[in-house]
């Protein structure tokens, strides 16, 4: 039995803060399961820690974070930096309403990928598996 | 279905070793790397087996099952909050299934299991993949994990339905089969399988009605039907609305209740020595289907030959074979 093991990527979801728009998040959630990812789904109101401990917990493989009311210029770099602090090498995917124009600064932020709305199935899978990639490097 | 390559450095001895001392330093991370080494499968799982074996033993296991929507994960949250808000470091296995088509599955137990993560409990999804062995060769090395790093209780939860799922968390030490109100009549309390299995019964959603059926239709199930060889005593019937928070200290209490009368007398070892036989039988049902299967592939169709009969010669073939991979 000295093969390499395949497994499927793991993924943490959930929306930070109050932002109760979780529809968006559902979604996501369906598609990537069918894209053939284990989705460990936390849902609404959720912490930096909490995302942080369920990473920790789930040996996650990326996380993704959906945002509807604006703070994605001040929660999406909260969350890297959480995970960087934590020696977590986790890449943060941000999907939701996000201004073309906050696009640099995001990704000066360290996150992987944006993902707006009217992305297909295969646009989020492809970004998640993207995102995936890079780690380590 | 998009897979990633698990990198090799997983196998080296040293990263192992590594992962097992910063794990019983108390690092949590380490825990779930191991765990995913674990459910993966393949020379890492044995080899974090054998690292976790000896440390392990000393943790008391409650399996929860039950048909979807019965309450599992939320009765599962609340043991597991209590616990860890009082001085138990317990973890939580929680079992979902995957899509049979796609391979991917959601995990969505953590929503309900908040209070219990920030109260300290270790939560971990699993989904039962078509990984290699199954779930019947993950879960008791996973279960291990959580033990050898002194984590204590542990709670697998799987949804009852599916033999593979009914026995992993039949393999535990206390067996809690949950129900509602309302779930049926006296002949579904008594056919068989998931029922047999309990050592306790929850009746959940008790603010609906049919509690007390429910309750009434167990009671005559378990009078009629004769100890399994399970069974330390009768299973006690607990009622509850987990989501009130209402029976939950009854709950609470029966399962301990089960654990000193398990842990007091014989019990204990009569039944982990046959989980153990159980791990061994799975083990070794999964190296003889690995190598049955090399011979299946390579095999032309002989049309005069019966299925049987060229399944028995290849089974003469093997056995001759000293050498397992």
């Amino acid at each position: 039995m000295n093969k390499k093991e395949n497994a499927p990527i793991r993924i943490v979801l959930a929306k930070l803060g109050l932002d109760g728009h979780d529809r968006g998040l559902k979604v996501v959630a369906r598609m990537l399961r069918d894209a053939g990812m284990e989705v460990v789904y936390l849902g609404l109101r959720q912490t930096t820690e909490m995302v942080v401990t369920a990473v920790e917990q789930e040996d996650a493989d990326a996380v993704g974070i959906s945002m509807h009311n604006a703070g994605h210029l001040t929660l999406a770099p909260r969350i890297v930096k959480a995970l960087e602090d934590a020696g977590l090498d986790v890449p943060v995917v941000v999907g939701g309403i996000v201004p073309e124009s906050d696009l640099e600064a995001m990704a000066e932020a360290g996150v992987a990928g944006v993902l707006g709305p009217g992305s297909s199935a295969e646009d989020v899978a492809t970004c998640v598996r993207e995102a995936v990639a890079t780690r380590g490097e | 279905m998009f897979v990633r390559q698990w990198p090799p450095v997983a196998s080296e001895d040293s990263t192992l070793i590594s992962l097992v001392e910063k794990a019983s330093e108390g690092d949590r991370r380490s825990v779930g790397r191991l765990l995913t080494l674990v459910e993966r499968g393949g020379d890492s799982a044995e080899q974090v087996a054998e690292a976790t074996h000896t440390l392990s033993g000393k943790s008391h296991v409650i399996g929860i099952t039950g048909a979807p929507g019965a309450g599992k994960s939320t009765l599962t949250a609340c043991l597991a909050r209590d616990l860890a808000v009082s001085e138990y470091k317990p973890a939580v296995l929680a079992v979902d299934p995957s899509s049979p088509l796609t391979g991917g599955a959601i995990l969505g137990d953590r929503v309900r299991m908040e209070e219990a993560s920030e109260a300290g409990a270790f939560i971990r999804s699993m989904a039962t993949r078509g990984h290699a062995g199954g779930l019947a060769l993950a879960v008791p090395g996973m279960v291990r994990v959580f033990d050898a790093f002194g984590f204590n209780p542990i709670i697998i939860e799987t949804v009852g339905v599916g033999q593979v799922e009914v026995d992993v968390a039949s393999a535990a030490d206390t067996v809690v089969v949950v129900v509602t109100s309302g779930w049926g009549d006296a002949v579904q309390a008594n056919k068989a399988g998931l029922l047999e299995i309990a050592d306790l019964f929850v009746v959940n959603k008790a603010d609906r009605p049919g509690a007390s059926d429910a309750r009434r239709d167990l009671e005559l199930m378990i009078d009629l039907s004769q100890l399994t060889g399970q069974a330390v005593r009768r299973p006690e019937i607990v009622i509850t609305t987990a989501t009130e928070g209402e029976g939950l200290d009854e709950f609470k209490k029966a399962i301990f209740e089960h654990k000193e009368l398990l842990f007091e007398g014989e019990q204990i070892s009569i039944r982990r020595s046959k989980r153990w036989k159980a791990e061994v039988r799975s083990r070794l049902d999964y190296l003889l289907s690995e190598v049955a299967k090399e011979s299946i592939e390579n095999l032309e169709e002989e049309k005069s030959s019966s299925p049987g009969s060229v399944a028995r010669k290849i089974a003469k073939n093997l056995l001759k074979k000293d050498e397992l991979r």
